[in-house]
């Protein structure tokens, strides 16, 4: 019953992600994109929590925190980058 | 051992019930016209699947016996992050210019960018 459920969740997961994927193919301006690898990083997490689950092992939890982390610092770092141009700025008097 | 049965039966309806969630949002993000629509279904219901499936995790683990803080933490990060996240980028594309899509009517920002653009 309950790996009958994971793999129904997967495959709900695996059908958004391919969604996500084509939006981040097709997308028309880089915002889009760069949304679209946003949301692809969420759903990474999810998916590997759902097979934590499923294989009833806490050793994943390290790789939600970090993908998490490295996903927020990503989006970021484009978003600066499209709006000003540059990624981490610097004083102009030195 | 029946209770707990019962108990990670309802943490696996919780991650069926955030993965539907984040499925709806991948609907939106292939259906809707612009990028600013879309930033409605890529924050909020993502993020509501993403919390739903980590709390089914943590009551999953709950169950049998262990208590993890890290993924504790993961949780509030997410809930932190993915609302900014979306934020910055929409205020981005908005600055550098993305144009809204045909059907919108009304674009206040625009109006008060001008006003503090010629007050200055």
């Amino acid at each position: 019953m309950i790996g009958a459920i994971l793999f129904c969740s997967l495959v709900l997961l695996n059908l958004s992600i391919l969604a996500t994927i084509y939006r981040l193919i097709k997308g028309p301006s880089a915002p889009d994109r760069i949304q679209a690898l946003d949301v692809l990083g969420i759903q990474l997490i999810s998916g590997v929590a759902i097979f934590s689950v499923l294989l009833r092992n806490t050793a994943f939890f390290e790789v939600i925190l970090l993908v998490g982390i490295l996903s927020f610092i990503g989006t970021i770092a484009y978003a600066r980058y499209i709006e000003r141009g540059v990624v981490i700025e610097r004083k102009q008097s030195d | 051992m029946n209770v707990n049965n019962q108990i990670e039966l309802l943490a696996v309806f919780l991650i069926l019930i955030g993965t539907i969630f984040t499925f709806l949002s991948a609907i939106g993000l292939i259906r809707l016209p612009d990028v600013y629509t879309r930033s409605h279904a890529a924050s909020k219901s993502t993020t509501m699947g993403v919390l739903f499936t980590l709390v089914g995790t943590f009551v999953f683990f709950i169950v049998e016996g262990y208590f993890s803080i890290r993924l504790f933490l993961g949780i509030f990060f997410v809930f932190l992050t993915a609302p900014v996240a979306s934020h910055v980028i929409v205020r981005s594309a908005y600055r550098s210019k993305v144009a809204l899509t045909k059907e919108s009517i009304q674009d206040d920002l625009r109006e008060m960018l001008e006003k503090e653009k010629n007050g200055e």
